[in-house]
């Protein structure tokens, strides 16, 4: 029941997802951050079962910490990431599959460029320049279709993802109170504003 | 709601005279959902080979990896270029190493053989080949595609007409798919080189 969805923008990109764990009929938290940070360059919004959440998501930014490790500081580019993100899906898809749908956003430092990946949990991926997963696309992929356009600007995109927001609050049976919302330009991946602190205990 | 209607694809190969030609639709799916207009499925596997993947798009990327691999290591070790047909054989042997779990996907392959004379196979998702000299469907809409190719065809077609003939045949037939469309890709291989077109169609 997770909403993630994803903008590019000229000069980066934003990743945005709700930020409700729950299971069945009993919330278990209201301020769970789902936006993953995988490197200094990238994030990716994760939906699905939370133990597949924390576990794929924790298992990729630990890999791609230990390539940086293992090859002097050199970094994978957003590319990269996400095919080596697909590869795991897929190695994993006919062992014991990850039940994960992925909006990932990185921003190449080398090409100065944003990207944005949509990938579903039997691992096929596109690049996109706007997506969203779950039954969030049903509500808010129409909006991004008829707003976004290229050469955006940072408060432009977040515009498009604030309607979306607000979209799902009014018309999506599922309440969704909070919302976490990530940006990952030329200096990271910085958290632009959530509905409730991922750090509150 | 078969595994291989998932995604949706649609794509044709067809053999003009001393030269072939692919095509392919660029849309990816969730079911009713449409996800990306540029998902291409018709890879360039080298100057004469083409093959045409159609079926789940997780396979489709896989199957590319892999056959890149493959085709890596064949040329490592018999130090020459693989051509259409061992390509095919090849592809078929993966296909059927799976037999018992197999990737969902319905491959075409298309190329110019070391006469430069087209080569057309087409495969089931457990590698049964199937070679013809006119033209090979696959995907979400082989009905329709049968029926235009049947229709439009004719034998050695030169370059521009193949290329006419391919992109009808596919146009009309993805215009009543709903799971195929959005674009369309054709590549037009001869033995001085190919050439890639996109295709203006209905974007629905």
């Amino acid at each position: 029941m997770d909403s993630v969805f994803g903008v590019e923008y000229d000069g980066g990109v934003i990743i945005a997802s709700d930020q409700n764990n729950a299971r069945s009929i009993l919330t278990y938290q209201t301020n769970l951050d789902k936006v993953a940070e995988l490197s200094s360059h990238s994030a990716m919004g994760v939906s699905g079962p939370n133990a597949d959440l924390v576990n794929f998501s924790q298992y990729i930014s630990k890999n791609l910490a230990l390539y940086e490790l293992s090859n002097n500081g050199l970094k994978l580019s957003p590319h990269a990431q996400a095919n080596f993100t697909r590869g795991e899906l897929a190695t994993a898809l006919r062992k014991g599959p990850y039940q994960v749908n992925i909006m990932l956003g990185g921003y190449d430092t080398i090409k100065n460029q944003a990207s944005l990946y949509w990938l579903d949990h039997l691992a096929a991926m596109a690049k996109v320049n706007y997506g969203a997963q779950g039954y969030a696309s049903s509500f808010c992929l129409s909006i991004m279709d008829r707003d976004w356009k290229e050469g955006l600007n940072q408060e432009q995109a977040v515009a498009i993802v604030e309607k979306c927001i607000k979209e799902l609050q009014v018309r999506f049976l599922i309440a969704q109170p909070n919302f976490i919302i990530k940006a990952i330009d030329k200096d990271g991946v910085n958290t632009l504003s959530f509905g409730a602190d991922p750090a509150d205990n | 709601m078969s595994i291989l209607e998932y995604n949706g694809a649609a794509i044709i190969a067809m053999a003009g005279k001393d030269c072939v030609g692919i095509a392919c639709d660029t849309r990816l799916g969730a079911q009713a959902q449409t996800v990306a207009c540029d998902f291409r499925k018709v890879f360039k596997m080298s100057d004469k080979i083409f093959v045409g993947l159609a079926g789940l798009a997780t396979d489709v990327l896989t199957m590319q990896n892999l056959l890149k691999f493959r085709q890596n290591l064949y040329e490592l070790r018999e130090d020459r270029e693989l051509t259409p047909k061992v390509f095919s054989n090849v592809l078929s042997n993966l296909l059927y190493e799976k037999r018992f779990g197999p990737y969902f996907i319905e491959p075409v392959v298309a190329g110019l053989d070391e006469n430069n004379q087209p080569f057309l196979s087409g495969m089931d998702l457990i590698g049964a080949p199937v070679y013809t000299d006119d033209f090979v469907v696959t995907g979400t809409a082989t009905a329709n595609m049968y029926g235009m190719c049947e229709t439009l065809y004719k034998k050695d077609m030169e370059p521009d007409q193949l290329f006419e003939t391919l992109s009808q045949a596919l146009l009309a037939s993805l215009d009543r798919d709903a799971l195929s469309g959005w674009g369309a890709t054709v590549h037009i291989i001869t033995k001085d080189g190919v050439t890639s077109r996109e295709l203006k169609g209905r974007m629905d």
